[in-house]
């Protein structure tokens, strides 16, 4: 990919995100932030992308696994901590008459 | 093209796909939880993608795959405890803590590659590309390593760990913060200049500088700084894809990014400040207090929790409004059970939720919820404004600067144009509170003093317990 493609595909990126949250609802800006938060752990594919090229270089493989580790630790237990927080929206109200 | 890079790509677009309608779906109440998990699909297929591209190209030496079970193991399984046992009152702290860590990935990444650069890669580099490697490495540094310092002390802040230094309400602050972001740019420049060595220089101080940002910012503003870091931790992985040179890296990052910037923006507006207020006002009741903060109350009626219980008897419209000190107080369970008697009773009871309550935007929703309130008796500001003039009882818990009718009537005030719950056009107001001491805006409440509002001191919880016995004693709910 040549550097400039990259930068479109930044630019891109960024005015879909723009766009993509238009109206939300004050109820979901807790969990869309922290499930938002999950996926910035993506950069586990750049620790993955990390460690597969170190070869040998033990070093470079433990920042890579730390890395991974951190990462996986974001998306994880974002993903989780959202799911709970949406399984309470979705319950049906258990009393009502 | 031969198969495994076709794959990969298919693959890829198919991710960048499904994370798009993920965050599209996460702001809709019907879809949220599907989208949720369709975002995370999304993330173990971009997983698989990867993968499956080096098995089938390089190959994954086996050294390389014991390093990503222990650290995929490790990191997934500190992340799913947590968000498992965290009560759902410290949910902004943890949204915190996992931003951190995205962040603390990015820097490392950067990191390992500026410090062993993988063979063949940046050796026969030309001059350009190589410019932009250097730039890369160093915003995706730099901005992990504000993400991660500054939402570890948002954390601590907001866990009580952390109290604000007195020096950082000072002007000392601003310019302590100039000489970490100039000692930034030295580095950063340096380090492209070819002097490897000014890497640690831009990780120590871009550290600092995260620190030095956040400490001074008031709790009740951390969750917009909380929703800033969690845009940078976008920008910080889509940095981290140009290093490693991964489009889908760079579109969810700035996906995320984007969006995290404008959920910060309608956080801000919530609360009638802007983002610079935020970042560099410092705490705002240290300015009120000195200022306009210190009006004296003249006419406070307070009353006994029987009193309040006669006069909830008797209505047939009960406005809830909940705020900050009823989560503090986590009392959440305890006004269901008196809202249930009360709806038992055939009383109308309906929550009114300002943009802003709780500790982050959405986050009384979410304690409500957990204590079973029906979705539909929260309603938003503007929705229940209108029936306040209808209401017999409107019980404000833990709120002040919400229901602070200043904010229409004294141009005068800090509070002037912020959107405000119309509490005081209802027949009977109590206020429970522990005591007069001010709101996090450190502004006088103007509803104190009107003489439809009644003060019922003490503890939101002791005070809703003591509730639950009168509405008993009077027989409230057992028809």
């Amino acid at each position: 990919m040549s550097f400039i493609s990259l930068l479109w595909v930044l630019l891109l990126g960024s005015l879909l995100g723009l766009e993509l949250i238009g109206k939300v609802p004050p109820t979901l800006h807790t969990p869309l932030m922290s499930g938002a938060n999950a996926i910035s752990g993506i950069t586990m594919l750049a620790a993955l992308t990390l460690i597969v090229k170190a070869g040998e270089n033990l070093p470079l493989l433990i920042i890579g696994s730390v890395s991974l580790g951190f990462a996986l630790f974001n998306v994880v237990g974002g993903f989780f901590v959202t799911d709970r927080m949406l399984a309470m929206f979705s319950r049906k109200p258990s009393n009502k008459k | 093209m031969n198969l495994p890079v076709i794959i990969k790509f298919v693959i890829d677009l198919l991710a960048v796909l499904l994370l798009a309608l993920g965050i599209k779906g996460l702001s809709k109440v019907k879809s949220a939880r599907d989208a949720n998990r369709l975002a995370a699909f999304a993330m173990s297929l971009s997983v698989v993608g990867l993968l499956s591209y080096y098995l089938g190209t390089s190959g994954i030496p086996i050294q390389s795959w014991i390093w990503i079970i222990i650290g995929s193991i490790v990191g997934s399984l500190f992340g799913a405890i947590l968000a498992k046992k965290v009560p759902m009152t410290s949910m902004p702290e943890t949204v915190a803590l996992f931003n951190g860590c995205g962040g603390m990935s990015s820097l490392l990444v950067a990191l390992g590659v500026a410090i062993f650069p993988i063979s063949n890669s940046l050796e026969n580099l030309d001059f350009f590309k190589s410019l932009i490697n250097e730039v890369s490495i160093s915003v995706s540094i730099f901005v992990g390593a504000i993400t991660f310092t500054g939402s570890i002390v948002a954390m601590a802040k907001l866990q009580g760990w952390l109290s604000t230094p007195g020096w950082t309400q000072s002007k000392v602050r601003h310019f302590v913060n100039i000489v970490f972001g100039v000692a930034s740019l030295i580095a950063f420049f340096d380090l492209i200049n070819g002097n490897s060595s000014s890497i640690w220089l831009l990780v120590i101080v871009s550290s600092l500088l995260g620190i030095g940002v956040t400490l001074p910012i008031g709790g009740a503003d951390m969750p917009v700084v909380i929703s800033l870091l969690n845009s940078y931790s976008g920008i910080a992985a889509a940095a981290a894809g140009f290093v490693v040179d991964s489009q889908l890296l760079i579109v969810a990052g700035a996906m995320v990014g984007a969006a995290g910037l404008i959920l910060t923006q309608v956080m801000c507006k919530g609360m009638n400040r802007s983002l610079v207020s935020v970042l560099f006002g410092g705490s705002l009741s240290a300015q009120n207090k000195a200022s306009s903060g210190s009006g004296e109350y003249t006419n406070i009626t307070s009353c006994s929790v029987e009193e309040c219980a006669l006069t909830l008897e008797a209505a047939n419209k009960v406005i809830i409004v909940p705020g900050y000190g009823l989560a503090v107080a986590q009392a959440q369970h305890t006004l269901r059970e008196v809202t249930k008697k009360l709806e038992q009773n055939g009383i109308e009871v309906v929550y009114a939720i300002h943009p802003v309550a709780g500790r982050m935007p959405g986050h009384m929703n979410v304690l409500l919820a957990e204590a079973d309130v029906p979705y539909e008796q929260l309603k938003e500001m503007d929705v229940v404004n209108p029936d306040f003039p209808a209401t017999d009882v409107v019980l404000v818990l833990g709120a002040n600067d919400v229901v602070n009718p200043q904010a229409k009537n004294d141009s005068s005030s800090p509070l002037y144009g912020m959107p405000v719950l119309d509490v005081q056009e209802a027949r009977t107001v109590f206020v429970i509170k522990r005591g007069m001491s001010a709101g996090y805006s450190g502004i006088k409440n103007d509803l104190f003093d009107l003489p439809n509002t009644s003060m019922v001191f003490g503890d939101a919880k002791k005070v809703l317990n003591d509730l639950i016995g009168e509405l008993k004693d009077l027989g409230v709910g057992e028809k």
